[in-house]
């Protein structure tokens, strides 16, 4: 078995690809937040207490369109309901440990961590493995804080022409490649990938993220058992 | 509400929607039907972001002509799954953003 440290660094390293996007989505978090009327301690603040890219960026764009705080709240909410499913996938690794250790691991699942450490946890069974999570999500945590840090800095300087928030969708793109190959994934995607871009403006509070992800998983179940009676 | 108190009330609910799974669900209650609809989770929910960020304006409007982004998605998957590599799918997405906003 690997020593915790080790294990902890593996979790560090295979992350580390994943930081790259992070970098301009943190830079453009602290931009918008000073934009949109939040004080620098406050929008740092966001990022230590939220500490989710997804959720953060959904209460600027409503925050600044005028929603009241019940519909900002639920909003998050429904955004963050994709972490009710990280949970089921990587609480089967995590059933053994002890609640400190499952209240500190919460505050980490966080996507990108998760599309790490789910591959690492499912081919791994020692006893310690779970500090590849915790690995890559203190990663993630360090750089979304002092590329907050800098956008807030930053400020305006960064042109918007760039479109950097692009690089958002290409972080997610990136984590399915594997899955393009695979063609009962190919219909989950596209099915969930419409129903999101099609009820964006129908589906209420926001919630177009999990009624799209339930109509994939949907989708997979009916074509996996059809597979199976081939 | 003020400022704060929407933040600590965001953060709360993003942490226990991260929480409630862990300390609620037991290894016992996974069998392999459910470990195989789970392996779908990650292709369930990413399209749910990566579409409408592309094909959305910033209006809220769905988008097709004339959006540089789609094109550049369409290399970046590609690239992905010909690479299998994370970095390149991001780089060679955003290089063709800038080559088609900038260049074309």
């Amino acid at each position: 078995m690997k020593s915790n440290l080790k294990v902890f660094l593996k979790g560090i390293i295979d992350v580390s690809p994943l930081m790259i996007p992070v970098v301009p989505f943190g830079l453009i978090f602290g931009v918008l937040a000073i934009d949109v009327g939040f004080t620098p301690i406050e929008t740092m603040a966001m990022s230590l207490i939220i500490f989710g890219g997804a959720s953060q960026i959904v209460l600027l764009q409503l925050f600044s369109g005028g929603a009241s705080s019940l519909v900002i709240i639920s909003s998050v909410g429904a955004v963050n309901s994709r972490h009710l499913l990280y949970g089921a996938v990587v609480s089967e690794h995590l059933s053994d440990l002890k609640l400190i250790w499952k209240i500190i691991i919460s505050y980490f699942l966080i996507d990108q961590a998760f599309a790490i450490s789910n591959e690492y946890l499912k081919n791994n069974k020692d006893h310690n493995r779970y500090f590849h999570l915790v690995g890559g999500g203190a990663t993630c945590w360090v750089i979304w804080q002092s590329t907050t840090f800098l956008g807030i800095i930053l400020g305006a300087a960064i042109p918007e022409k760039l479109g950097l928030s692009f690089a958002v969708p290409l972080t997610f793109l990136a984590l399915l490649v594997n899955d393009f190959r695979k063609f009962v994934n190919v219909i989950v995607i596209i099915i969930s990938g419409l129903v999101a871009t099609f009820g964006y403006n129908y589906i209420p509070f926001k919630a177009y993220v999990i009624v799209a992800a339930l109509a994939g998983l949907f989708t997979a179940m009916i074509l996996t058992r059809e597979n199976k009676k081939a | 509400m003020s400022n704060w108190a929407l933040i600590l009330y965001c953060g709360l609910i993003t942490y226990l929607t991260r929480f409630s799974m862990i300390a609620l669900i037991k290894k016992e209650m996974f069998n392999d039907r459910i470990r195989e609809i789970l392996s779908f989770v990650p292709s369930a929910i990413f399209p749910a972001i990566i579409f409408p960020a592309i094909f959305i304006n910033d209006i809220g409007l769905i988008e097709i002509d004339d959006n540089p982004k789609i094109l550049a998605a369409i290399i970046a998957m590609f690239i992905g799954i010909f690479s299998r590599s994370i970095i390149a799918t991001i780089f060679s997405g955003l290089a063709s953003y800038w080559f088609l906003i900038f260049v074309v």
